[in-house]
């Protein structure tokens, strides 16, 4: 069958059920209810410390076939899935799941588990390095399930994504299951993507290095649902944790897209008094918030809101007096954990506050504006961030479609040319963020205005913007690098693209290599 | 007709460069060998191939083993770097070979 973007999907899938068709981006309603975890009892004088993580394992027990839950505040220097898959392979288990909020090239041992069938399913929001390699020579049966980083608190709040054990990597804890991010060598910031987990796992398992005496204090996930504390020796490498500081590109291609990124802001009359403001750490998106700081100072406006990853730009933004609040579901550098950890003003929030699309309203849809990047883009507005020119999975959707879905102005910033490759085609490869919820490209060579939105594209035509239509500047790219060929892909589908609301918005196909 | 007299090489492995090396065929070898190797084989390896193997025709080059190593490089660098490495190679270079407006 096919779904609302044309994509030819299968009906149903081993492993995952009946595939429910993307039928657009607000098409889709909730009809459930919210799935709760057995009630529990512990008796004063019972003891949740437990030696290690075997002796957890034990006492849980952990069953072959088992969903296994983690977060990825630590990102590449992520140490407890390795050290809790490693106990797993010992103790002979098989057929587990891993619901890991995103994957590092740091969680590598996973594909050796892979092939010998003590993981044979991942359910994650994004991905990069070995594992994301593996699945795309096709090293797992079942496919891959992709959510965005709202829709995994959705698919765990209603029971899609039904988590059996979630292990929470705790840069301090106390022995009665208090756990907060912002204390210990380890210290990662807000627990946000955790959240979810820890509230609805059956079994929840705080993994430290830092015991904390009791009461710990702040408390970001509490006592209430952990059932066991285990110390370990080391959760996680400081260095691949967080940065240092985040800097400001320098790439005057980069400065440039920025630039107009944020004329287009000013432009759509935004600048103003209760700004809400969302963008990446990465290369022009980060860029665009030294062009928006400029603006704001310039007008002397004082935003609402900052929200999602948190870098020390927004928080030096927040300091300033630029925003009145920071809302923090990840925290990106050594700046943003001062800052939480410090600041009340500056919010730590869960994944369903965030970006999930069944609750009672979730933050990215109070966002004026967000900038957000592409591997490609077409002339749709259909965005993919999951695969690479090769058709290799190398990435995912993070909180992308969430908050292009969310936000009032939805800007993807991207260079016209990626190396040769022209970032605009007819179809993109793997559809990760519909178009009808993208309203801008801004490129180095000019901006493209989804028709969807006349009336930002007259605003920004008024404001003398570099107005062009995407696919005049589609073919401003191949006329200086030549029209690409699509690269070829296999049969077996390695991974399901699911959007925000569960529906099915595209399948990623075997890599296959070309002649 | 003329032939590549010496190993030659030009350009580099920076992003949107391409390394050529030109040789004198050899033996019987009566085309162009390309051994290529590109970011971007996929999209553009045979548009890689066709625009190295048409600029070395055009100077009268029909036996020669290259080996090109692409980092993404557009036309323009691929024929500018394959005209230099047979000019260095000892190919005389046809008049008006560089098109300043190409």
């Amino acid at each position: 069958m096919k779904n609302s973007l044309g994509r030819m999907l299968p009906e149903t899938v081993a492993g995952f059920g009946a595939v429910k068709p993307f039928a657009g981006a607000f098409a889709t309603t909730p009809s459930g209810v919210r799935k709760a975890p057995r009630q529990k009892t512990v008796l004063p004088k019972a003891n949740k410390l437990v030696d290690n993580l075997e002796e957890v394992f034990r006492r849980i027990p952990v069953r072959d076939g088992m969903t296994l839950s983690f977060h990825h505040h630590f990102r590449n220097g992520d140490g407890v899935v390795n050290q809790v898959l490693a106990v797993a392979a010992k103790l002979g288990l098989r057929d587990l799941t891993i619901a890991l909020s995103s994957v590092f090239p740091v969680h590598a041992p996973m594909v050796e588990l892979m092939k010998s069938g003590v993981v044979t399913g991942l359910d994650t929001d994004y991905m990069s390095g070995p594992v994301a390699e593996a699945v795309s020579q096709g090293v797992l049966a079942k496919p891959v399930i992709f959510r965005t980083h709202g829709g995994r608190a959705r698919a765990i709040e209603c029971g899609d994504l039904a988590v059996d054990v979630a292990f929470i990597a705790a840069p301090a804890a106390d022995d009665y299951g208090n756990i907060n991010g912002v204390q210990g060598e380890t210290a990662c910031g807000s627990l946000g993507y955790a959240f979810p987990d820890a509230e609805y796992a059956e079994v929840v398992v705080a993994v430290t290095d830092n015991l904390q005496p009791y009461p710990l204090h702040p408390i970001s996930i509490s006592q209430e649902r952990v059932d066991y504390v285990v110390v370990v020796d080391k959760i996680g490498d400081p260095k691949g944790i967080v940065s240092g500081t985040t800097q400001i590109t320098k790439d005057p291609v980069g400065l440039k897209i920025a630039a107009n990124a944020a004329k287009v802001i000013q432009a759509a009359g935004l600048i103003r008094d209760g700004f809400s403001f969302q963008t990446g750490a990465g290369g022009a998106s980060l860029a665009t918030a030294h062009f928006v700081r400029k603006m704001m100072k310039a007008a002397n406006v004082t935003g609402s809101f900052a929200l999602g990853g948190i870098t020390g730009y927004l928080v030096s933004m927040l300091e300033e007096g630029l925003f009145r609040n920071l809302i923090d579901v990840q925290g990106f550098d050594l700046e943003a954990i001062r800052s939480i950890r410090d600041n009340p003003r500056h919010l730590e929030v869960g994944a369903g506050m965030y970006a999930s699309p069944f609750n009672a309203g979730c933050a990215v849809n109070k966002l004026d504006v967000v900038i957000l990047g592409a591997t490609e883009i077409d002339t749709a507005f259909n965005v993919n961030v999951v695969t690479g020119s090769d058709g290799k999975i190398m990435g995912g959707s993070g909180g992308h479609s969430d908050a292009a879905a969310g936000a009032s102005v939805t800007i993807v910033v991207a260079n016209l040319l990626r190396g040769r490759l022209p970032i605009i085609v007819d179809n993109v490869l793997t559809v990760t963020t519909p178009g009808e919820t993208v309203d801008v490209l801004v490129t180095e060579r000019g901006i493209a205005v989804n028709p969807l939105r006349p009336e930002l594209k007259e605003k920004l035509v008024t404001a003398g913007l570099p107005v062009r239509d995407i696919a005049e500047l589609k073919a401003l790219a191949e006329k200086m690098a030549g029209a690409p060929k699509a690269p070829p892909q296999g049969e077996k589908i390695v991974a399901l693209v699911e959007y925000r609301d569960g529906t099915i918005i595209d399948v990623v196909r075997q890599y296959k290599a070309c002649e | 007709m003329k032939t590549v007299e010496k190993p030659a090489q030009a350009g580099t492995l920076e992003s949107g460069d391409i390394l050529v090396v030109v040789a004198p065929a050899t033996g019987a070898q009566d085309d162009i060998a390309i051994e290529l190797q590109s970011l971007v084989m996929a999209q553009y390896g045979d548009a890689i191939r066709e625009t190295i193997a048409s600029t070395m025709r055009t100077q009268g080059v029909t036996r020669a083993v290259v080996q090109a190593t692409d980092r993404g490089a557009l036309d323009c660098t691929i024929r500018a770097r394959v005209l230099t490495a047979l000019a260095r190679g000892g190919v005389g270079l046809e008049e008006g070979a560089i098109s300043w407006n190409a």
